[in-house]
């Protein structure tokens, strides 16, 4: 009934004890398209969506590499994600410079929630509109770290953000209890079978989704574009025509990829707020 | 350097007061530390004493001491510059206990806090001035560095400083092993402090030597080195040279 009226600024209370404009910033989160992170007791997993503005443009880079031991998906503002990458880079590569010594990501994660939580509390800021799942290995083993506009963080085994993200959630929550033992192959094909869940009803193909692994002795990196297929392969039946000349092999993309992007633009432009552009 | 500027953040106004400000000389200083590693982590020995110029002032100074968990320092040199390093581990330390996150400083971690700061204060001209041994054993793995006060910086598994340099080390490149248990390893040590003490004018017989293992970090209690001055060249000295004293 207030909420018009307590949500100009961000340091203005309601009378229900509400800052409207964290929770805007929220929905921020809900609008990007979707990321997802699973963690086992030595690897973590970050995939999301490949989600392009047009036919005619490439898609956005979602997941970004802070470390060597440190990777981060983020849902939302992709512009203030960009910037939190880079104060978390700036934050990972001044401590291994001092230290020699990788910075712990527990210790990486409360410093994003207090810049966070700054911009909560200062009338001529706005909070970030960016929700970012932070996935790193340390001494005390792998980890996985979601962080709110509004400065909280949690850690989770496994978590999805971004719009269709609750299909992608209650498929992991079904599946969560055996992820702290998974092998690393099975880590992957459960992120890509969550990332599938998140499409509804379109085809999966490796050219929708981006899939980043890390672990012990394994830095962060990429999968490229062939291994996803093989992992999506072993589970997606090959739909009839034109699949069949893109099964197994990354190179004939033409006639799926024109397939599938005619599918992606009716309907990323109904589900994607225009902010994420 | 006497020239007069203020600088735009206001905290410094350079004149000629300012030089003072600098360290430009060590008063009481520590002599020798030496460090090595041995089978079951590290070992390092330092005598307790502080020089003031010649005379040998100050006969109980504790030149090692324990940092966290997993580390222990030794220094020589001044003796009040390692007093305000200690100071700067301590605020480390609490900082890195504070999270309570199950994650703690390691030497590694230590020893290169200690070069940047070093060598930073090197940079300004305004060093500390010190050289420093690190040593400490962390998830298994023993580790043992050496800054200077200029911020050289390296590992070994032998190290020492100051005259231990020249009387220690030969001893210690021809005698160290990787294999040496804890009492061979004390040997060793005393071998080495044992020449330090006949040699080395600033040195004292009254030593500790620290122990660092997986179990954590211990420092004895003081104790003196048996010492033998009775070799007959001793006896007579000038028996070559009538009139020499």
């Amino acid at each position: 009934m207030f909420r018009n009226q307590y949500d100009t600024d961000v340091t203005t209370w309601s009378p229900t004890g509400r800052l409207f404009q964290v929770e805007y910033a929220m929905e921020a989160v809900k609008q990007g398209s979707a990321a997802i992170g699973l963690r086992s007791r030595s690897h973590v997993v970050l995939a999301c969506v490949n989600k392009a503005q047009s036919e005619l443009s490439s898609h956005q880079r979602k997941i970004f590499k802070v470390d060597d031991h440190i990777g981060v998906a983020i849902a939302g503002l992709t512009a203030d994600g960009r910037v939190l990458s880079r104060y978390m880079r700036s934050e990972s590569i001044n401590h291994s410079f001092t230290y020699e010594s990788p910075l712990s990501v527990g210790r990486l994660v409360v410093r994003l929630a207090d810049k966070a939580q700054v911009c909560t509390q200062r009338s001529w800021k706005r909070p970030y509109g960016v929700g970012l799942l932070v996935g790193g290995l340390d001494e005390s083993g792998a980890h996985l770290y979601y962080n709110c506009p509004s400065g909280n963080y949690f850690e989770y085994q496994a978590f999805a953000i971004g719009s269709r993200s609750q299909a992608a959630k209650t498929y992991l929550e079904r599946r969560y209890e055996s992820f702290q033992e998974s092998s690393r192959e099975d880590l992957i094909k459960d992120a890509i079978m969550a990332i599938r869940e998140t499409l509804q009803g379109e085809t999966l193909k490796s050219s929708l989704c981006t899939v980043s692994v890390l672990g012990v002795e394994e830095p962060f990196h990429f999968l490229d574009q062939e291994s996803i297929q093989k992992v999506i392969d072993t589970f997606e039946k090959v739909p009839e025509e034109e699949e069949d000349a893109g099964e197994g092999e990354a190179e004939p993309e033409a006639a799926p990829v024109a397939a599938g992007t005619g599918e992606q633009g009716g309907s990323g432009d109904q589900d994607v707020a225009p902010m994420e552009m | 350097m006497t020239f007069t500027i203020q600088i735009e953040n206001g905290t410094e106004v350079r004149n000629a007061e300012a030089d003072s400000q600098r360290t430009l000389y060590p008063y009481v200083t520590g002599t020798s530390v030496v460090a090595i590693k041995y089978k079951d982590g590290v070992l390092m020995a330092s005598d307790m004493g502080g020089s003031y110029g010649s005379t040998l002032r100050y006969k109980n100074i504790e030149r090692m001491k324990a940092i966290g968990k997993h580390s222990l320092l030794g220094a020589s040199g001044e003796i009040s510059d390692f007093q305000e390093i200690l100071r700067y581990l301590d605020e480390l330390t609490l900082n890195d206990n504070m999270w309570d996150d199950g994650n703690s400083l390691g030497p590694k971690e230590v020893h290169n806090y200690l070069t940047r700061v070093m060598y930073n204060r090197r940079n300004k001209f305004n060093p500390l001035w010190n050289t420093l041994v690190l040593g400490g054993v962390k998830n298994g793995e023993k580790y043992l560095g050496m800054v200077s006060m200029i911020g050289v910086s390296f590992e070994d598994n032998h190290v020492a400083t100051g005259f231990g340099n020249h009387l220690a080390r030969p001893i210690l490149r021809d005698e160290w092993r990787e294999d040496l248990g804890f009492e061979e390893g004390v040997k060793l040590l005393e071998k080495c402090m044992r020449v330090l003490l006949y040699r080395d004018r600033s040195a004292i017989n009254k030593l500790q030597i620290a122990k660092m293992t997986e179990e954590g970090v211990t420092v004895s209690e003081p104790y003196s080195l048996k010492t033998f001055w009775e070799f007959k060249a001793f006896t007579n000295p000038t028996v070559g040279a009538e009139g020499s004293w």
